[in-house]
This record gives structure tokens, sequence and C-alpha cells, in this order.
């Protein structure tokens, strides 16, 4: 599951639990939607080290510049320490254009660091916001380093629950309100289900206009379950 | 002109050659009865709040190697800055010298910005170093401190990430001093809550888990202000023993002395003073 490199010589402990040696993951589900205008993306809030919630009203939902945001999974250490990284290059690199710099300039990056250390590094990354030229974007980059965008996009553990519901409630040309509570709705069912999610449903939509952020407390998620 | 490249591989630094030699070693060295060297790791119980002034830290004072105590009474609150203090967890001599590295380097930095130093730019650079080792500086850090935007509290794990929260807990101890947070934490407390909020979750780490112990340290930091309160509460005081199992003077009686004084001569004599200026 981890690289190899990250094992400990002497294994078990019972005076050092198990989470006080296992690197802290971010477990999660992240989904970005594109719509005519934006981006909705959104994302769980729970960090886990082993079977412990290192934190469970994390904010995976991190700004790389003004519009352009990125969705946050794997490993909590790597993913922090690129995002810094390419909130850096990126900023340099629009003080030099002197103009907002494109979404698929912050996918390029991301994809250029992922790609060139993927042995050292896990990090499942989904890169979206708006800009002038192509409006609404959304870029995926996996483990491994792939850069390919999508209109929607979901990543992280928790992920694999909600294919099935996203391939089929997922509509072109829905509008903005529809993005965000089918966003809300998918991750409220992965982390449902999937132990590695939970805690809050973090929801940002990015347009011309800026950035509005919401949060829906656990009490408020949308229910499915009659059981 | 700043270059765009981010990772630039330095000659010097750790060297791993022996770490597979290590893990051969590890597993014959027991049939041989013989046992390898422990690092000594502070087991420990940290934590950090956030109240209406400041920030409050706490720590045990329990340093362990394997399963003895080596040092009763140890420091695990270390200084940063004078508005800045860092609880640390794991490694011992990781986390003594990483937070010395970093103090070093921000009271540089400090003096070349002309301002007091921020909580944040503590973080960035322990979060820094950090991820830089991979995990290999077992230290697992709560940051605190009150700078010019307020009062912050950071948690930074020994692979480099963190999180900014107003309570954090680490360590061995740390899921029973959460649970005490858990209950009773409320935003904006005023001092004495806040102060009796973190004793009692570093008195839950001390009582509950074995890797904590002794007595409980506190820093209170606020604007312009630090409290170290060392130890803030013995906990754990040496008992005074009820009885004494020494012998009286004459319990053995004396049947025969006999005394043969030994003639030495002083052969030679000659005196160094010590330079002591």
């Amino acid at each position: 599951m981890f690289p190899a490199n990250v094992s400990t010589l002497n294994t078990y402990n019972d005076l050092y639990p198990d989470w006080t040696q296992r690197e802290v993951s971010t477990g999660t589900t992240i989904m970005a939607v594109e719509f005519e205008g934006g981006v909705v993306i959104g994302a769980d809030s729970r960090t886990t080290t082993g079977a412990y919630i290192a934190n469970r009203v994390t904010d995976k939902l991190t700004p790389i510049h003004e519009r352009i945001f990125c969705c946050r999974s794997g490993s909590a250490a790597d993913t922090q320490a690129i995002a810094d990284a390419v909130t850096y290059q990126l900023g340099f690199h629009s003080i030099e254009l002197d103009e907002a710099p494109l979404v698929q300039t912050a996918a390029s990056l991301f994809r250029e660091m992922c790609y060139r250390y993927r042995e050292e590094l896990m990090a499942g990354i989904i890169v979206a916001g708006w800009d002038p030229r192509r409006g609404g974007q959304v870029y995926t980059v996996p483990v491994g380093g792939m850069m390919t965008r999508q209109p929607v996009s979901v990543g992280g553990s928790g992920s694999s629950y909600i294919y099935g519901y996203v391939d089929s409630n997922y509509r072109a040309g829905m509008s903005k309100e529809e993005c965000l509570k089918f966003t809300a709705e998918a991750l409220a069912l992965a982390m449902e289900r999937d132990g590695s999610s939970g805690g809050v449903v973090r929801l940002a939509v990015i347009s011309e206009q800026g950035v509005e952020r919401q949060a829906i407390l656990g009490n408020q998620l949308p229910k499915f379950s009659t059981v | 002109m700043a270059s765009v490249s981010v990772c630039q591989y330095h000659s010097g630094g750790f060297s791993f050659e022996n770490c597979k030699r290590n893990a051969l070693l590890e597993a014959d060295i027991n049939k041989l009865g013989f046992s390898s060297p422990a690092a000594r790791k502070t087991g420990t119980t940290i934590c950090g709040v956030v109240y209406k002034d400041g920030v409050v830290l706490g720590a045990d004072t329990r340093a362990t190697e394997g399963m003895v105590v080596a040092d009763k009474n140890c420091s695990k609150i270390h200084y940063i800055s004078p508005n800045i203090y860092c609880c640390g967890a794991g490694t011992a001599a990781d986390t003594e010298m990483t937070t010395q590295i970093i103090s070093s380097n921000l009271e540089l930095h400090s003096l070349s910005t002309g301002r007091l130093p921020r909580v944040t730019t503590a973080n960035r650079m322990l979060k820094q170093m950090l991820f830089r080792y991979q995990g290999y500086i077992g230290a697992a850090l709560v940051l605190g401190g009150v700078d010019c935007n307020g009062p912050h509290l950071y948690s930074i794990y020994p692979h480099g990430s963190t999180d900014k929260l107003p309570y954090v807990t680490m360590g061995s101890g740390s899921l029973a001093a959460m649970a005490v947070f858990e209950d009773r934490y409320r935003p904006n407390m005023e001092e004495e809550e806040a102060k009796r909020l973190v004793r009692d979750a570093i008195a839950a780490g001390i009582f509950n888990d074995l890797g904590s112990g002794s007595n409980i340290d506190l820093c209170v930091i606020t604007k312009g202000n630090v409290d170290y309160l060392r130890p803030h509460d013995m906990a754990n005081k040496k008992g005074v023993r009820t009885g004494s199992y020494r012998y009286k003077h004459g319990t053995t009686g004396v049947l025969t002395k006999a005394v043969t004084p030994l003639n030495l001569e002083v052969v030679e004599e000659s005196v160094q003073t010590m330079d002591t200026s």
C-alpha cells in the first residue's frame, strides 16, 4: 500500500500504537464537475493515520490561484508539498505573464511534478478552475502522473463506490445548483460507504465572479438509506 | 532571477547505505541473545488549544527507552522564538535538533525582515524540512504562538503534513488527550479554563498511556507575554517510605576487634594548579 522505503524496522510494539508510525493519508473522496460558466468542486474532510482520524475537519480544496483550485487525495504530506510548490510556480508565472494563468497550465505543472517523481510520491489530484480563455475546466492528475481533461471527475479511496452513481446521474449542460446537488449527493454516498472518508462535505463554486465556498455538516447531509 | 525548479538534491545529508545491513543484523542479533539499542523516544502526550487571548501548550515529562523510563523530568516544550513555542513527540533527539535548527533560522529571518516572526513561517520551515527527509526524522510537533495575525496552532507530522486547528494532540497519549478535548473544548475560552482543559488532557495521557508520565508542563502564550509553567502540576510525586529496612547500630554483636596500621611513606608529591581563568 505504501512505498517500500516507508516501513519501520521494528514492527509491532504495544507501547507505540499503529497510528504513531503510519504516514498521514487523506483517504478521501474528491469530485469536480464542469458547468456553463464555471466548475463545482467538492471533498470530504477526513484525514487518517491508520485507523485514527488525525483531522476530522480537513480542507482538501486548496487554492492554487485566485480562480484555480486543486482537490487533494493520497498522502497528506506529498500533496501539501506539491500544492505549495505549484502555487509558487504558478504565482511566478502569472506575474511574468501579467495576466490570469490558464487552468491547463496549473494542471500541467501538477502533471510535471507528479510524473517526474512518480516513484517517490503518492498523490491523486484534481485541478479545477475558471479562466477567461476556456471557461470552467476540470483536469484529473491521478497517481502515476497522467493528465486528462474530463467534464466530471472523481478521485480518492471513496470514488470507487460512486462511479456507478456518477455515470448514471451526470448530464451535460447542468446548471450551477444542479451541479452542487449532484456533487453533494455523490460525496454523501461515498462517505457513507468508505471508512476513510467522512466528516463534512466541503463545496466550492469557481466562476468568473470568483469563488463561493460552503460546508454541509453531518446532520445536514443528503440521506438515501432508510435503514 | 529566481529559478522555477523546486527539488535540488544536496550532496550532503543522510546516507542510507547501512539500512540493509541493519535489517540483516536485526534478524540475526536476537539469535545471539543480544538486543539492538533502541533510540530514546519521548512516548509522550502533547497538546495545544487556542483560547480567547492566545494559545496554551501542554506536555508530560517522561522520556522512555524501550520499556524503561530514561528521563523522569524532561522538557518537551521547546523555544522557537519569543512568541512561538513548540511541543515535540517522537524521537527525542530529532525533536530537539529540529526545533533548534528552525529556531536559529527563524531568528536570522526575523533580523532580516525586522519583524516579529509569524507562526505560519515556522510551520512552513518545519514542514519543508521534514518533507525533505521523507519521514526519517521522527518528529511529531505541536506548534503554537501569537503573532500580528492573532493566535495560531499547528500540528506537524513526521512526513511533513500539517493541520491548522483550534485544538490538537500528538504522541502515544494523543487519543486519551483528544477524548478530553472533544468533550470539553469551546471556542473563546478564558485563560483559567483553557489551562484546566490542557492540564486535564495531559493528565488523561499520563494516567492512561504507558509511554507518558511524571509531571505536566504548560506554556501560555499571549500577545507580548509567555508563561512557561514548568512544572505546572506534579501529578506523580515520589511517595515517602513509611518504614525502613535499615538495621540499627549494635544489631550485630562484635566478638573480636584487631587493628593493623599500614605504614605507608609519601614518596613524591606534586601539585598542578588548574587554569580556572
